[in-house]
């Protein structure tokens, strides 16, 4: 809880959210998707095709699930619909 | 919220302008209102984002929602239908909700017309593209070409430049004698002339072509340049960011779940607003792409006639005839050409789930035999993107719609079995 409490204060002086991807940490402005998370990570190539050509976010508003990355262990999450939250473990091409 | 079993006298699924409308006038009649929906926060695709970027009367509508006493069910999303209970999915657990009057305002998304290389990562849906950035997205300085039909182009432009993005074209494939003809349509509809005429102003600066088109994107891993043509040359434009989307195409899955009557492409309702299925009410643009004002008041119409307050619902209907003649207006300006649909070359991918390319479907006769022999259509989306594609470019109906109508989690199955 303590933990929790910390976290929200250090949110609102820093002003940014702090997850994970691909082992990196990134800093977010609080209310921002996992998929921004990931492109600030500087990562266009969310995933691969079942031929294995790059994608990444499409439609952006989680029809076309061409964002799908592993967030917090749970694969096929559709990151242009999830939001960040501290500590967030995020994997993309998996 | 995290119970998974509820029990309401009213259930809208969608929280967009109809969505919302429909739940205000339900819960103000003093009802208990449920409105369930995939994103994390009110407002739908259109007033998406965070409270700073909202329009007011975007406030204004997700204020009062939020003083109705409705209960919001954020990022559930539908997967089944049984009975009058709905079976959804929240953060992977499942959430059994049931209803007595069901209201589906569940919207439209972005139709996309295959083009050589729109597979490639920073290809993008212009509006889904906007509610990305205005969800963090990193856009500013970004080169970005804006191309396709529709009013949203324009509003997807002016937002990516007040965030910053460089817009290099805004490419509209009407030609300008069409699009004119919107904006005499619009001298009936002040409000509507109004907003355009603002956006036109702001939007100064940017380079805008009507008659104009993408025909293939080109890049590596990602996309660093675009070739449009007007009919007569072609060109080319280097970005970083392509967004290239043909206006709208309605969400139909749960009213074909519910098997809800269809008539021209849209769900049929009467002047309540109610399906072919009593009990089960359409608002918004699964009726008609009419945009948040018509949205609006068929929202209401349908939250008070759910609801049991004809009178109140028949105060509306003037006004939803006049945003019906809008939306007749839009459907003529935005007319698409026979030139976008024909873009795909035999070895551009169709189904971007299952990598079926268009050289492959095409030979097939119709939709269900394409499916059956090469898969296009049974990936993750379900066919959403493809299958509209095809609907555009061959005619073909994707009618049967079969649960789980978005990928769920088995368990989000079987566990309400127990509830």
């Amino acid at each position: 809880m303590n933990d929790r409490i910390q976290e929200k204060e250090k949110t609102i002086l820093t002003g940014s959210i702090q997850v994970v991807v691909n082992g990196r940490p990134v800093a977010v402005p609080p209310g921002s998707v996992v998929a921004a998370a990931i492109a600030l990570a500087g990562i266009t190539q969310f995933r691969r095709s079942v031929s294995g050509l790059p994608r990444g976010p499409f439609c952006g508003m989680g029809v076309c699930m061409e964002c799908c990355v592993t967030i917090d262990g749970q694969a096929n999450s559709r990151s242009c619909l999830t939001l960040c939250a501290n500590r967030m473990d995020i994997r993309t091409d998996e | 919220m995290n119970e998974s079993l509820f029990q309401f006298e009213i259930v809208i699924v969608g929280a967009g302008p109809a969505g919302l409308a429909a739940a205000c006038a339900a819960a103000e009649c003093g009802r208990r209102v449920a409105v369930i929906d995939s994103t994390p926060r009110p407002g739908g695709q259109i007033w998406r984002g965070q409270p700073r970027h909202s329009s007011s009367e975007a406030r204004f509508w997700i204020e009062r929602f939020h003083r109705s006493g409705v209960t919001w069910l954020e990022e559930t999303s539908v997967v089944a239908a049984s009975g009058n209970w709905l079976l959804a999915e929240h953060r992977n657990r499942p959430r059994k909700i049931g209803w007595e009057k069901l209201i589906l305002a569940t919207g439209a998304r972005e139709l996309f017309l295959p083009f050589p290389g729109w597979t490639l990562p920073g290809v993008f849906g212009p509006g889904g593209l906007l509610g990305m950035v205005k969800n963090g997205w990193p856009i500013a300085g970004k080169k970005v070409v804006v191309a396709g039909t529709g009013p949203l182009l324009l509003a997807a432009a002016l937002g990516l430049k007040q965030h910053g993005a460089k817009i290099m074209l805004l490419a509209e494939q009407a030609a300008a004698a069409q699009v004119r003809g919107l904006a005499l349509n619009l001298l009936c509809y002040p409000r509507k002339l109004i907003q355009g005429a603002v956006i036109k102003a702001q939007l100064a600066g940017i380079p805008q072509r009507c008659a104009a088109w993408p025909v293939r994107a080109f890049g590596h891993d990602h996309v660093e340049s675009v070739e449009l043509t007007d009919g007569r040359e072609r060109w080319m434009e280097a970005c970083d960011v392509l967004a290239c989307g043909y206006h709208l195409t309605p969400n139909l899955e749960l009213p074909r779940l519910m098997r809800c009557a269809m008539a021209e492409g849209f769900v049929k309702v009467d002047d309540w607003q109610s399906t072919s299925v009593a009990t089960v009410y359409c608002a918004g643009e699964l009726t008609g792409i009419g945009g948040a004002d018509a949205a609006l008041i068929e929202g209401q119409i349908a939250g008070y006639a759910a609801a049991g307050e004809p009178d109140s619902a028949r105060a509306l209907f003037s006004r939803r005839a006049s945003a019906h003649g809008f939306r007749r207006a839009l459907a003529r300006a935005f007319a698409l050409r026979p030139e976008v649909k024909a873009l795909a070359t035999d070895e551009t991918l169709l189904c971007r789930c299952e990598d079926v390319t268009w050289g492959r479907v095409k030979s097939f006769g119709n939709w269900r035999e394409a499916k059956l022999l090469t898969r296009c259509g049974m990936g993750t989306c379900q066919g959403r993107i493809c299958g509209s594609a095809a609907k555009v470019i061959l005619g073909w109906e994707n009618e049967s719609v079969n649960p789980p109508v978005f990928p769920a989690r088995i368990n989000s199955l079987l566990e309400p079995l127990k509830m």
